[in-house]
């Protein structure tokens, strides 16, 4: 892929990629009670990563993210199996989730489930396996 | 309560830590030391059942797994299982000490070697400690999978994986015909827990399915356990590290097939038709494995022959004494349980002295470097103590005392002498032959196992044929063969302790109905007097030696037979047969052009969607309940099928990837419009990734040009579009109108009290529907893994194609 040579879009990118993984972030924390979730969130975590891959060319993103996305794609998985066996550790069904509200000091009453670990197995996989596909496809020259 | 379970799964849970432990220490210390002790600890626990179980006592633990479907981790520990439970981690634990001497800690893979292991014993014990017949079957491939990986340890010959290969193809057939099997017995009992069906008896007894579960059952244990005509993968999977065919292919895996069927005895047995497959397929398989053993010059093509007919005699054994559930036998029933037991006797003494065997024979392998008969001899006066271990093992296989197999063989002939005096099963025929089958096999083991050690360690040293000088193994190697045939002989001097814990139990498991009604007691002693067990011994022995002395002179018989025919030559022609037919099928339709496959994948949908929904009256419309039509969603609708229109009448590439990623943002629109934010959300990130997934491709892409093509091309096309789009269509509309079932909003309503969650989107996802969740990214990052595999690959293929220009 030709490295494109634009200055407003290099600009722009650079602190719209912020906003995008913020946004990211958010959509996937705000998950369990507004829309979002960790497939979305995961999603929109790609995005912003695409949109480096589209400004700074595939070379230099993963010179700066080296991280092996088989990898992250493959934790997901592990993660999202292994909250479902916490469930049988208590004696309760494969899968199942449980949630409590706990009183942490500075965020004051949070609630805490664990399905929101198993989301974040989710994110993981949908995060790992589009970058493995998108670098794949898009490196292939 | 959870213990058990966690005793059960922990080989499985073990082999995770496997590669960080080879990566860490396997410089200085050989990863074998680390395993050592997971076998030792489940042998721990295991035996602290023994007095509970011993006192007659069974104990159902049920941790549950997918309680809507009634499928549960329910461990059922009785006699049976503990004693394939002890024989498992047992043998488990001296292989791998054993494998620590054996498998070198610089050349091997190792790691590879102790998950396949490790995970082999968690199935094996979860294959024996299940009582769901689901969970039992999942064990089960599971075993036939890392026997699989097992054999084809050494992948780089290609030996080992075509044997790999052979008994997978075989195991697995039989595996899924057992599925089979245990479905319509699901069907027949409506429960999946073996407990639960043999509460159902006379249910399942009367029922048309009754005679397909069982020959489809039968096959599964056929196949697992090698019997004829499905023994054939059992030679080929020698091809394995010795300490695999000590382990697997002869103490622990091959023995699932010979748990299964005593497991279901109580279920099936009794008629004719089960008496006569298990033990007319037993005695069959005797006999052939022990006749063909003869004829091998390799020692552990030899072992896994007779491996092959011991597991025939255990089986036939099984056959018999299912006779004792046959509603005629009046009072007699102890006299042919009697068969049941010295199968399990047998099986339990099979796995000492044919593991001793197998160890010895790596042994020889080891410190020699060749296991071809032809080529050893005399090595008694170098390995001394490894003559003394195969003395045992033979003795003990060949039934002579003072060694364990003695006494079950022994039980053996009395029982097919008592079979024969059966007064039903058209015994009155078949009685005579069927003790000339035992003791004619039995002859036959005698002579190889006479070969086994005489042609071995006896005779002239063929000293310079040989690539390393012989020498005695290190203590290490010997102590694994050396506590075996130590049991060996223990169980010879002591069998009414063994009896008493473990075998005396496992019997009434195999035979509960009986166990209650009459008694099932047994004293084992060597010496009973003189009786027809005894002659046939010592017919035995006669005819052994003079078989074996005059050997040499009738060797050539097997060369009568055509090799052509040989079970062996059927599989690889069948095999060769099918690839090509199959090849030539696949390749009238697999075009490589992907408008073919997508006019299959439409038409097909077409076909079976449309035409179901039309001869089945599916399609019905309801607008009442609809909404009225608003001014947005006209737009919308008219903004999107002009974008259908530019997609199919762009000038250029670009400019279809824009109109379709602008389709997809309209669809974004109505989900917003709807009042479903997640999807909205969901399908504009998607829109987003893919039409730059299509930017990215679009460089590699060959120039976009229109097609020129025929009338008819265009005509299938037009009709495979407009078709799938109505069915599609329909489908959805009528879908809206129909209700078939309960409405389970009232799930989502309550999301907020069940799942602490108030987007029910995400509360499906991840907690009402997670196990789809789960396997859903499970599936997305296999397809990962295959597109980067798919990518990666072809680059390398290229890069090579290049390089030999």
């Amino acid at each position: 892929m030709k490295e494109p040579n634009d200055v407003i879009l290099r600009t722009v990118s650079k602190v719209a990629v912020v906003i995008i993984l913020t946004f990211a972030i958010n959509l996937f924390i705000s998950g369990h009670h507004q829309p979002g979730g960790g497939f979305i969130g995961g999603l929109a975590f790609v995005a912003a990563i695409v949109l480096l891959f589209l400004v700074y060319g595939i070379e230099k993103v993963r010179k700066n993210i080296p991280v092996d996305f088989k990898k992250v794609a493959g934790t997901g998985v592990l993660i999202a199996v292994f909250t479902g066996v916490g469930g049988m550790i208590n004696g309760k069904p494969f899968l199942y989730q449980v949630f409590g509200h706990v009183n942490l000091p500075f965020f004051g009453e949070t609630e805490m489930a664990t399905a929101v670990l198993f989301d974040v197995g989710v994110a993981l996989a949908v995060i790992g396996t589009s970058m493995t596909i998108i670098m794949s496809i898009g490196d292939d020259r | 309560m959870f213990s058990f379970h966690l005793a059960i799964s922990l080989p499985l849970f073990y082999a995770i830590l496997v590669p960080f432990l080879y990566k860490k220490f396997n410089q200085r210390i050989h990863t074998g030391w680390f395993i050592l002790f997971v076998p030792l600890l489940v042998f721990g626990y295991l035996l602290s059942y023994i007095p509970s179980i011993a006192a007659g006592k069974t104990i159902s633990l049920t941790l549950p797994w997918i309680p809507s479907y009634n499928i549960n981790l329910t461990a059922y520990i009785d006699g049976l299982s503990l004693t394939f439970g002890l024989i498992i981690t047992g043998i488990g634990f001296l292989v791998i000490l054993y494998s620590i001497y054996y498998m070198s800690k610089k050349k091997e893979a190792l790691h590879n070697f102790y998950i396949y292991m490790l995970l082999f014993m968690g199935a094996m014990l979860g294959l024996v400690f299940a009582d769901n017949i689901f969970v039992l079957y999942v064990f089960w491939e599971i075993t036939s999978i890392s026997s699989f990986l097992l054999i084809a340890y050494w992948f780089e010959r290609e030996q080992s994986r075509s044997g790999a290969q052979k008994s997978l193809l075989i195991t697995i057939f039989g595996g899924l015909s057992m599925l089979a099997g245990f479905i319509l017995l699901s069907l027949i009992t409506g429960t999946y827990s073996i407990r639960e069906m043999i509460s159902n008896l006379g249910l399942i007894q009367a029922h048309p399915y009754f005679i397909p579960a069982m020959i489809l059952i039968l096959l599964g244990a056929f196949t697992k356990s090698a019997q004829f005509p499905f023994s054939i993968w059992l030679p080929d999977a020698m091809e394995a590290p010795t300490p695999i065919s000590a382990y697997l292919h002869s103490a622990t895996m091959v023995k699932a097939g010979i748990y299964l069927v005593a497991r279901l005895t109580v279920i099936f047995g009794g008629v004719a038709t089960w008496f006569w497959l298990v033990a007319g397929v037993g005695l069959i398989t005797l006999l052939y494995g022990s006749f063909n053993a003869i004829r091998q010059t390799d020692l552990k093509a030899l072992l896994a022959y007779s491996t092959i007919s011991q597991l025939g005699l255990i089986m036939s054994l099984l056959g018999l004494g299912s006779a004792a559930l046959h509603f005629g036998v009046a009072n007699k029933e102890e006299v042919y349980a009697l068969a049941i037991f010295a199968a399990i006797f047998h099986l339990v003494n099979h796995s000492t002295f044919k593991g001793c065997l197998f160890m010895v024979v790596g042994i020889i392998d080891h410190e020699i470097g060749t296991r071809d008969i032809r080529r050893l001899g005399g090595l008694m006066h170098f390995m001394p103590v490894s003559f003394l271990l195969a003395l045992t093992g033979s003795f003990a296989m060949a039934g002579l005392p003072p060694f364990n197999g003695f006494l079950s063989k022994e039980m053996f002939f009395s029982t097919v002498w008592q079979a024969a005096q059966l007064p039903f099963f058209h015994m009155q025929t078949w009685g005579n032959i069927l003790v000339a089958v035992a003791w004619l096999a039995s002859t036959f083991t005698f002579v190889y196992c006479m070969i086994i050690l005489f042609k071995t360690f006896t005779g002239k040293q063929k000293g310079p044929k040989l690539k390393k000088k012989a020498h005695e193994a290190p203590f290490g190697m010997l102590l694994s063969p050396l506590i075996l045939a130590g049991l060996v002989i223990l169980i010879f001097f002591f069998p009414n302790a063994l009896s008493q814990y473990l075998l005396q139990p496992a019997w009434e498991a195999v035979l509960p109905t009986l166990a209650e009604s009459a008694s099932l007691q047994i004293e084992i002693s060597p010496w009973h007097g003189v009786n027809p067990a005894l002659l046939l011994t010592i017919g035995v022995v006669l005819g052994g030696t003079l078989l074996y002395k005059t050997l040499p002179k009738w060797r050539r018989i097997y060369r009568f037979y055509p090799q052509v025919l040989t079970l062996n030559n059927i599989y690889a022609a069948g095999l060769e047969k099918m690839e090509k037919y199959s090849l030539s099928i696949t390749k009238r339709y697999m075009t490589a052009f992907v408008r073919d496959y997508l006019v299959y994948i439409f038409g097909f949908t077409i076909l079976v969607v449309g035409g179901a929904a039309l001869f089945l009256n599916g399609l019905s419309f309801d607008f009442s309940g609809d909404s009225a039509i608003n001014l947005y969603e006209l737009a919308f609708l008219i903004a999107m099928i002009i974008c259908a229109l530019i997609v199919l009448f762009a000038e250029s590439r670009l400019t279809s990837i824009v109109a379709v990623g602008t389709l997809g943002f309209f669809v974004v629109f109505f989900f917003a419009l709807f009042r479903a934010p997640d999807l909205a959300l969901t399908q504009l990130v998607v829109e987003t990734v893919t039409t730059v997934l299509f930017l990215l491709c679009i460089y590699h892409l060959p120039k976009f040009k229109k097609e020129i093509s025929s009338v008819g091309f265009k005509a299938v096309n037009a009709v495979i579009s407009v078709g799938i789009g109505l069915v599609v269509t329909m489908v959805a509309l009528s879908a809206n109108s129909n209700r078939l079932y309960e409405s389970i909003s009232h799930f989502y309503e309550n999301a907020n009290e069940l799942a602490g969650a108030n987007n029910i989107v995400n509360a499906i996802l991840v907690d009402f529907r997670g196990f789809d969740t789960m396997l859903e990214i499970l599936v997305l990052s296999m397809a990962g893994l295959g597109v980067y595999a798919l990518i990666k690959l072809r680059l390398a293929g290229r890069n090579e194609n290049e390089g030999t220009k």
